[in-house]
């Protein structure tokens, strides 16, 4: 890739000190409304954030778009996904969407294209919309979109690379099915080992004794999710014989964890840091999980195999979860013991 | 270009995802038969060194789910599946298997009916699957046109090498 990019002269070349491509291309300006996105990633989903069309494919189909610039593409049907409500303070962006796709399943919206609407959405930062649409995904969406807010204006205008024009809804516009969520006293969510759409409340999850926390990838590794740990173990220390892996996403995530104090809380706490990519997410590197493990991740995937032995578990949780859980070494609800965050 | 197969089947279930197809820790492996070695080795292991030549597979809903690794769709090819047959697909799946020559059919409601082992004759340009012991047929959804000139020419590579090659003798 790199041999190739040099080849060609391109001009947003990423190499190994940069990060998880979405969060890169996103702060790097490359991403803007009103585009449509293609990456050789499935969460490419995650560009709907910041209100493009972003869709993942294959490795030839690139080769093929690359060279003719055309894509042979379905237009999906949309469907509507309406969350309405304030959740809780200790509820992340992350209990939201488990939540959501609980409900839809994995193959709930496959080959379609979902439109994240209601009024906790409008309100919500660029983060917690890329949380979202990034896991848009995992219940089969070709694409994941959400109308830019003023908070995606401020976030792209100073970092985008090329003019854009940001794209409007049709007022009325009839969807091919309408869902709605209503997120108040929401508690946190997990979704159980072997299927992302096994979820249920943390309170009915049961004991379960973890090896590995894992806060990072394209989903759980941006600094409010740093962030959120930090306030958890600050002046504290995670659990004997607990792994705590934190991944930043970017090498800009990891710069403000530095400037902000995070970093060296995380530290102090005893976590394990990594430099920013996607860590055991896939089963990379720093974190592969072995035989009879239990893992509790900020991640995106708990298939059989996805973090290394077929036979490890893997919980999804929250960023603040996974800290909770870190520190007392059991699955734990962050509310328990997050001072001023719930 | 060869339209009907004939194979024993292998059943799958729902939401058999690309990590379960080919996990993560053979990413590295660049040849394409030891890529096939490995196919469904989140299953089992013992899947690919049995699975006999020209094999079916038939699984449920949201085949391929997950990462965008092609090297899933290069892994049953390899292995030496002919056709995959499943109640729905998942996108980026979709797209690799027929970029690389890999037919596919959407069938409802087989799964339920066939046993591993059992024949089956499955004619992609039609969508006709027939069980071939229980005398039953299934209607499947035809591929499309667009798909089915991706098959005939071998995989969307050839289809372009032909396609450029023309162009540059115009």
């Amino acid at each position: 890739m790199r041999e190739f990019a040099q080849a060609q002269g391109l001009r947003y070349h990423f190499d190994v000190n940069a990060g998880v491509c979405h969060q890169v291309m996103a702060e790097r300006g490359v991403i803007c409304p009103g585009q449509i996105v293609v990456a050789t990633d499935s969460h490419t989903t995650t560009h709907g954030a910041l209100g493009a069309v972003g869709t993942g494919v294959g490795a030839t189909d690139m080769a093929t778009i690359m060279i003719s610039g055309q894509l042979w593409f379905r237009v999906p049907e949309i469907i509507e996904i309406r969350i309405d409500g304030q959740p809780k303070p200790g509820v992340m962006p992350k209990d939201v969407i488990l939540h959501v796709l609980g409900h839809m399943k994995a193959d709930g919206a496959v080959y379609k294209a979902v439109d994240f609407t209601g009024s906790y959405v409008e309100q919500l930062d660029v983060p917690g919309r890329m949380v979202l649409c990034n896991m848009a995904v995992e219940m089969g969406a070709k694409t994941a979109y959400m109308q830019p807010n003023q908070k995606v204006l401020d976030f792209i205008t100073p970092r985008a690379v090329r003019p854009f024009q940001v794209q409007e809804t049709d007022p009325g516009y009839a969807y091919a099915a309408s869902y709605h969520f209503d997120v108040s006293g929401l508690e946190p969510q997990v979704a159980v080992p072997g299927g992302v759409d096994r979820v249920v409340p943390i309170s009915q999850a049961g004991q379960v004794r973890v090896d590995q926390c894992f806060i990072g990838t394209c989903t759980g590794g941006r600094l409010e999710d740093f962030t959120a740990a930090a306030e958890i173990l600050w002046g504290k220390h995670i659990a004997p014989y607990v792994r705590l892996i934190v991944i930043p996403a970017s090498t800009e995530v990891l710069q403000q964890c530095m400037k902000t104090g995070v970093l060296k809380t995380l530290l102090d706490a005893g976590a394990a840091i990594s430099t920013p990519g996607c860590g055991p997410c896939l089963s990379a590197h720093e974190g592969v999980l072995a035989e009879g493990e239990v893992c509790v991740t900020a991640s995106n995937r708990n298939f059989p195999g996805r973090m290394g032995h077929r036979d490890a578990s893997i919980y999804l949780a929250s960023p603040a979860t996974v800290a909770a859980s870190a520190l007392t070494g059991y699955l734990t609800n962050p509310c328990t013991v997050w001072k001023g965050g719930c | 270009m060869q339209t009907v197969y004939h194979g024993p089947v292998l059943v799958l279930q729902n939401n058999i995802d690309t990590d379960q197809i080919y996990p993560g820790r053979f990413l590295e492996i660049v040849d394409h038969k030891e890529i096939g070695a490995h196919c469904l080795a989140g299953v089992s292991e013992d899947i690919a060194p049995n699975f006999p030549k020209g094999g079916v597979l038939v699984a449920g809903s949201n085949f391929g789910c997950g990462s965008s690794r092609e090297h899933a769709a290069i892994a049953l090819i390899n292995m030496g599946v002919s056709v995959v047959i499943a109640e729905s697909f998942a996108r980026i799946f979709y797209r690799n298997a027929i970029n690389l020559g890999l037919p596919l059919v959407v069938c409802q409601g087989l799964g339920r009916q066939v046993r591993n082992g059992e024949e089956l004759e499955v004619d992609i340009r039609t969508g006709q699957i027939r069980r071939l012991q229980a005398e039953q047929s299934f209607q499947g959804e035809a591929l499309g046109e667009y798909a089915m000139s991706i098959l005939e020419a071998g995989g969307i590579k050839p289809l372009f090498r032909r396609r450029y090659e023309q162009e540059a003798t115009e």
